[in-house]
């Protein structure tokens, strides 16, 4: 019995160190989420005003009859990108999971996509596979900047712009709030599919454009990309460590649970173990006595 | 004179926000300026020095990494790749940018992006400028 119970002691010993871990992690995540909850908060705004600027613009050509800048066109083709954003550690429950899951379905679905990764996660997962896939950006660090989404929009719009593919989808996670996220594809490129949901707030002035409308949609579409991109990564890391910190919580309840059980066990064998001793003294007495 | 409101926002945060006579902007066909009650107009702008402030007297500078500007009920936006005022140029900073672009503009490595490291020396002479005019 006194083996058993020094080993109950030397388990609850190791759940307790394990729990203060999984504390302290939960603690430092929800540190960031913080921050990142506020970046994503900044950032929306200055998507929507893009949008609503592409969309005014846009209009403009329709309403002069002139032809899209090649880059806005719709096209023909069925090839289609998909930037795939997942972090690059784990320890966040079901949150790479997710949306390997989902950039799996999407494969199956189009078979003629082009993959750009961010993330270890998704990055080691479709390595494993022997997938390939035309960028890849690891070690973001947890504060997504704009300089982070510009260099990726880049890269996805030059591809874009030699016709590498014809279409462009992230796949990212919309944070709703610390619980939950939302597996989510938006398509960006091309650009005219997207924008028939953003609201007009009246008639539309008509514009001047300076030096040519055309041009202005060319300084306009890759800012939008590179915005989207932003968004998206801001979304991301927001979702990651909300998923993050309720992984840690979880971890952390369960470990205080089992030292509940485990202490439980652990008086009960050394109670056992004293009346036993008691009931041998007793017995001892007793032969000694008769 | 009378004034509009000027604002420029880049994608992580609004960098000036202020009540203007005057904005001088960096088109792609060359500078223009702005004044109160401008027709709606929407233009692309190019890497160069924006100014603004009273049309006569002290104006501030902002380098501009290029972007886009809408002008629309006497409310001017600026949307921007990169903006920074000119008093938080970090100097130091912009000169070791303009050297590295100038090395690989040098080196002619075949792996190196020939028209990226322009633009990041074009980039990096125009805060030395727009800090040192300060």
């Amino acid at each position: 019995m006194a083996e058993s119970s020094r080993e109950i002691k030397r388990r609850i010993a190791s759940i307790t160190s394990t729990q203060q871990i999984t504390k302290a992690m939960e603690m430092v995540a929800a540190a960031k989420l913080r921050k990142a909850q506020e970046t994503v908060v900044n950032t929306r705004p200055y998507y929507e005003r893009i949008a609503t600027s592409l969309n005014t613009v846009l209009d403009g050509v329709k309403q002069g009859g002139e032809e899209l800048p090649e880059i806005a066109q719709a096209r023909e083709g069925e090839g289609h990108c998909l930037l795939v954003l997942t972090s690059d550690r784990g320890l966040a429950g079901g949150y790479n999971a997710a949306i390997i899951r989902e950039a799996e379905a999407f494969l199956r679905k189009y078979p003629k996509t082009d993959m750009v990764i961010v993330g270890r996660k998704a990055r080691d997962h479709f390595r494993r596979r022997g997938q390939t896939f035309l960028a890849e950006f690891v070690n973001m660090g947890d504060n997504p900047s704009a300089r982070q989404g510009q260099d990726i929009g880049q890269v996805i719009m030059d591809f874009y712009a030699h016709g590498l593919f014809d279409k462009v989808t992230i796949l990212y996670t919309k944070f709703i709030n610390t619980v939950t996220y939302e597996v989510t594809l938006r398509e960006v490129l091309p650009i005219t599919d997207q924008l028939k949901d953003i609201k007009k707030d009246g008639p539309i002035p008509i514009y001047i454009f300076e030096p040519s409308i055309n041009a202005v949609l060319e300084a306009l579409i890759p800012l939008y990309l590179h915005t989207a991109v932003y968004q998206a990564l801001t979304e991301a890391k927001a979702s990651e460590l909300g998923a993050r910190m309720n992984a840690m919580r979880n971890a952390t309840d369960n470990a205080g649970e089992l030292i509940q059980e485990l202490n439980l066990t652990y008086n009960r064998a050394r109670q056992a173990q004293i009346t036993k001793e008691i009931a041998e003294i007793v017995g001892g007495a007793d032969a000694l006595q008769s | 004179m009378a004034t509009f409101q000027f604002e420029v926002v880049t994608q992580e945060r609004t960098v000036v926000l202020a009540d203007v006579e005057h904005v001088l902007l960096p088109g792609e066909d060359g500078k223009f300026g702005v004044l109160a009650g401008h027709l709606p107009i929407m233009a692309a702008l190019t890497i160069g020095v924006l100014e603004f402030g009273p049309l006569q007297g002290k104006r501030r500078k902002i380098a501009l990494g290029g972007g886009f500007m809408e002008m629309n009920n006497n409310r001017l936006t600026v949307m921007a790749n990169t903006a920074e005022l000119a008093e938080n140029i970090d100097v130091l900073r912009a000169r070791q940018a303009k050297e590295r672009a100038e090395q690989r503009i040098a080196g002619q490595k075949a792996d190196v992006d020939f028209s990226r490291a322009k633009l990041a020396l074009r980039k990096a002479l125009l805060r030395l400028e727009v800090a040192n005019n300060e």
